[in-house]
């Protein structure tokens, strides 16, 4: 535990000098985040003539900005290097390594979260602008959007990891992923805000892991829960975290028996 | 020219021949169509279950446009991605050598050189949003619709495949920008809206400059008998201008490239 924590920050720092060192294909992928724009627009178009929903013109604005600024800032791509690294057999060299490479790739997606920043900051000085009077005047749910968002870049991360570690026994692991990413952008709250679903979707929606990812955060800053609800939804999610975790170290273990290196 | 077709029969006869090797990437691929097909409807649904028209367009409009759009995404991430992809690949690795040194045009040979046929899906998928939309409007379209929808069909390809040739005649210039086409992929993502949806600045860049109107909003236009001959005459005219000039700027930036591997 103590050499991970010695050993952790270095991990961090190598893995910002990689990011630095590919910043313009990093800018392009940022860029390429778009899609909550996209839903504004045709929203905003049919909030001209009157609110949707619960939602007016500047509600959208500040929904979809909101939930792109989530997106930027918890952003993972561990899936597509695992199945990579483990189909051209490199990942033999992360387990020669003194530390477990579930631990190395996290700290190369965190590690990316400074440069995120750069392309999150003009999102944020938008969002302050258009969507003040929309967004949450309470202190106490500003506070719970930092564990908010770790939880939801945690739960990013681990899905990822354990559809990840299904490389290890099959191939076409990286297209359940895909799967994954089309039911998540329709109930995370991604495309459409949860609360303009028809009420039955709602209340799948509602308990199931995706809207942890990218709703509850969105809806914490645009103060849409008292203090108790907020408590509540966040003790949620990480509960799911740790189902994730646990589940994922399992996969890990087991899944690891079966690798054969490639190439090595 | 005839010479030109048997280019493209052979490498269309080749690329699908590589792809149906992988039998199960193919069912796999076909159902993830399916899926994001029904991902990319999802939004319009709760839409006009709020609204009965949004931005001067119904449901049934709408959904002409999402038609088109999920046609021409198909067309797009079938073939003309993949293809080029490979391209950037080989600017990368110095093996475009081996591409330009065959007796045919280069761009001919790259501009088809990959291609998923599971993207097939994304047509029949197209096909039956067509179905659904005409059944909600009531009257199927006229014979005379139907051809200048396919003309402004044509158009539209041509358009997006000059962007992509574009795109990497730019991959040319500078070999770091290798995923500067997804982000022209996730920017047509703009395109399933009508372009009326926009307004002032944001409007006119995607009617000129970057001409997602003419891509889905025009053949839509064209199949419910809305578009008038002045704009499809513009559109077809704009869209040759814009290959000509895509054109020429991949002839330049051929002509500037130095290889990598010598």
């Amino acid at each position: 535990m103590t050499r991970v924590l010695r050993l952790y920050p270095q991990l961090l720092r190598t893995g910002f000098a990689e990011a630095v060192a590919y910043r313009a294909e990093f800018l392009i992928w940022m860029f390429s985040t778009n899609m909550p724009l996209v839903m504004l627009a045709i929203w905003a178009a049919a909030a001209r003539s009157g609110p949707v929903g619960s939602y007016s013109q500047e509600g959208f604005a500040a929904y979809y900005l909101a939930a792109l600024l989530v997106r930027l800032m918890t952003g993972a791509w561990v899936v597509w290097a695992m199945t990579m690294e483990i189909r051209d057999g490199t990942m033999a060299l992360r387990l020669l390594r003194p530390i477990h490479p579930l631990l190395q790739w996290s700290a190369d997606n965190l590690a990316a979260l400074p440069l995120r920043g750069v392309v999150a900051i003009p999102v944020i000085a938008i969002l302050l602008y258009v969507g003040r009077p929309e967004m949450s005047h309470d202190w106490f749910s500003w506070m719970l959007l930092v564990p908010a968002l770790l939880g939801a870049w945690l739960i990013y991360f681990l899905v990822q990891a354990m559809i990840g570690t299904l490389a290890l026994r099959f191939e076409s692991a990286a297209s359940l992923f895909d799967a994954w990413l089309g039911f998540s952008n329709v109930l995370s709250g991604y495309l459409v805000p949860l609360d303009l679903f028809p009420g039955a979707l709602r209340k799948l929606a509602a308990v199931l892991p995706f809207r942890f990812q990218l709703s509850f955060p969105v809806e914490l800053m645009l103060g849409r829960w008292s203090r108790v609800e907020a408590l509540e939804l966040l003790a949620a999610q990480w509960a799911y975290v740790l189902v994730f975790l646990l589940v994922t170290r399992v996969a890990w273990r087991s899944g690891i028996r079966h690798y054969a290196a490639y190439g090595g | 020219m005839i010479r030109a077709a048997r280019v493209v029969r052979a490498q269309l006869r080749a690329s699908v021949a590589m792809a149906l090797q992988y039998r199960l990437e193919f069912a796999v691929q076909g159902a993830l169509a399916l899926l994001w097909i029904a991902v990319t409807l999802f939004p319009l649904l709760v839409l006009f279950g709020n609204r009965p028209e949004v931005a001067g367009w119904t449901f049934a409009e709408m959904l002409v446009v999402l038609g088109w759009f999920v046609a021409l995404k198909g067309v797009l991430e079938g073939t003309l991605s993949p293809s080029l992809m490979q391209v950037i690949e080989h600017v990368r690795k110095g093996t475009l050598d081996f591409v330009l040194l065959k007796p045919a045009d280069a761009q001919l040979l790259v501009s088809l050189s990959k291609i998923e046929p599971w993207r097939l899906i994304d047509l029949l998928g197209a096909g039956v949003i067509f179905g659904i939309a005409f059944q909600r409007i009531g009257r199927p379209p006229g014979l005379i619709q139907v051809l200048l929808a396919v003309a402004m069909l044509c158009a539209a390809v041509l358009v997006l495949y000059s962007i992509a040739i574009l795109v990497v005649s730019i991959a040319f210039v500078a070999v770091r920008v290798d995923n500067l086409l997804y982000l022209f992929q996730s920017i047509f993502d703009v395109a399933r809206w009508p372009s009326t949806v926009f307004r002032g600045v944001l409007s006119v860049i995607f009617t000129f400059v970057l001409p997602l109107a003419l891509m889905t909003t025009y053949p839509a236009l064209a199949l419910l008998g809305k578009l008038t001959p002045q704009t499809a005459v513009a559109a077809l005219a704009g869209s040759l201008l814009f290959a000509g000039v895509a054109r020429a700027i991949w002839i330049v930036s051929i002509r500037r490239y130095t290889s990598a591997s010598s």
